[in-house]
């Protein structure tokens, strides 16, 4: 260490809060000016953290899923009631899904129907909170096996649940759909009327710019749209609730509170690519048509 | 009447570790905590009051071991960690390393409850001051109830926190004592 006079050691002690806040200052003009740099940066310290994140997720999802149990026990009586109710209503659906398959198989048959591809995806781990108290996003664990690409979408086991927005070489993060900036092009599936869904960090996305005279109605279904050849159509995303101020917002089928593994689809992105991209086209990205 | 003995001899290696290990603990552990705090629990707003509980605490008690350096690091840190524009971390956490210097030699002395009062003037200062910043380099309003929410928790995490981080300045006094 080098010895310096007291005085001197003084005076840098004195120094180093304004130059400090000074340079905080400089950061912040940073992040503002090279957004790149800085989404870099972020990666790399996921990338270094996701390791430690995937050990540690073990012991966080045992007190979860502990905490999770004595609420359970708690509610025991209610759920089965519930559970009861719903395992009647689902018999009845079961039996009208079994003759509308039946009838849709007919119906193929007659008009040589050639169905959509089912989507590819792979599953990947959830392993860090990476949104703060502004945003809602999550960071995921990848790997060699899994090789992940911005724009691509992620589903928990019942629904949408955001978009890949950052990739590193071991972590990937995902912005929710509840997130402000997240703006999901989606189809309401009564009226097959198109829309936006507009995250506003809280629990329901909004409902933005649908056709004039086509007013989404309380209880309908929202799925992913093809607009754009962005998405692929037709994944769950929610059902259409009426808020308090009268707009109508997205109760969403992912339960975004407790993600713990996602389903990345691995869909073609012909539509809207990431800037880097447009810049210099990757020929290995194939637009599926 | 007064003997002159052997001056001191030099501190060993394990002796200069030991100091060493001791001098970084705040900081490593409020890091650690704050890298756990980011794991999914869903309580989005548990990394800025792991930070601002670590940096207070230990500006307050042990500012040796807190130097401004570690609360850029820390700040910057939690902005790298979560989604926020960047910078926002570092320049609150800084200020509050900064106030809590200001007023160590009246606060320490005082009784946690005290400390924790002067705390919720902190976080109050210090969610506002997040939640401005962030309406300026986002340019658009954010919602209030998260920063509220932030605020709650960052308040009400403070007595635990700093419970467990009494126990580690206690040891580290202890060990001194005795070095």
């Amino acid at each position: 260490m080098i010895r310096l006079s007291i005085p001197l050691r003084h005076a840098l002690a004195r120094l180093s809060v304004p130059v400090l806040i000074a340079a905080a200052f400089g950061t912040m003009l940073l992040g503002k000016a090279d957004t790149l740099l800085v989404e870099r940066s972020r990666m790399a310290v996921a990338d270094l953290l996701a390791p430690l994140y995937t050990a540690a997720s073990e012991p966080i999802g045992a007190v979860r899923n502990a905490a999770s149990e004595v609420w359970t026990i708690l509610n025991l009586r209610e759920e089965t009631a519930r559970l009861r109710e719903e395992n009647e209503r689902l018999h009845r659906w079961h039996a009208a899904a079994l003759a509308f398959e039946a009838e849709n198989a007919m119906l193929r048959r007659q008009l040589s129907f050639v169905p959509d591809p089912a989507p590819q995806f792979r599953t990947a781990r959830v392993v860090a909170d990476a949104g703060g108290t502004y945003a809602r996003a999550v960071l995921i664990a990848t790997g060699p096996y899994l090789q992940v690409a911005k724009g691509q979408l992620a589903l928990d086991e019942r629904g949408l649940a955001g978009r890949v927005t950052e990739v590193g070489s071991r972590s990937a993060r995902i912005l929710l759909v509840t997130d402000m900036n997240s703006r999901i092009p989606v189809v309401l599936e009564g009226s097959r009327a198109r829309a936006m869904m507009v995250g506003t960090n809280a629990a329901r996305p909004r409902l933005q710019h649908w056709p004039s005279g086509m007013q989404p109605q309380e209880g309908d279904r929202v799925v992913t749209s093809a607009e754009s050849a962005t998405f692929p159509a037709g994944l769950p995303v929610g059902i259409v609730r009426i808020g308090e101020t009268g707009w109508p917002e997205v109760e969403l089928f992912a339960r975004l509170d407790r993600l713990d593994l996602l389903r990345i689809f691995e869909f073609g992105l012909a539509g809207i690519l990431p800037p880097e991209a447009v810049a210099r086209p990757d020929p290995s990205i194939h637009p599926r048509r | 009447m007064a003997r002159q003995g052997r001056p001191a001899s030099a501190p060993g290696l394990l002796a200069r570790l030991d100091a060493l290990a001791r001098a970084a603990v705040p900081s490593v552990t409020t890091a650690l905590g704050m890298i756990l705090a980011a794991a999914p629990v869903g309580l989005p707003s548990l990394l800025p009051a792991v930070g601002l509980a670590g940096v207070f605490f230990w500006s307050l008690f042990r500012p040796g071991s807190m130097p401004a350096l570690a609360a850029f690091g820390l700040g910057l840190l939690q902005d790298l960690l979560g989604f926020a524009p960047i910078g926002i971390g570092v320049l609150t956490l800084l200020l509050t390393h900064a106030a809590a210097l200001r007023v160590r030699r009246t606060l320490t002395k005082q009784s946690f409850l005290l400390v924790w009062l002067a705390y919720c003037g902190f976080a109050l200062l210090a969610v506002g001051a997040g939640y401005l910043l962030q309406a300026l380099l986002a340019w658009q309003v954010p919602p209030s109830l998260p920063a509220i929410a932030q605020l709650g928790l960052t308040i009400g995490l403070y007595p635990l926190l700093a419970w467990l981080m009494t126990r580690a300045h206690r040891a580290m006094q202890r060990a001194e004592v005795l070095a």
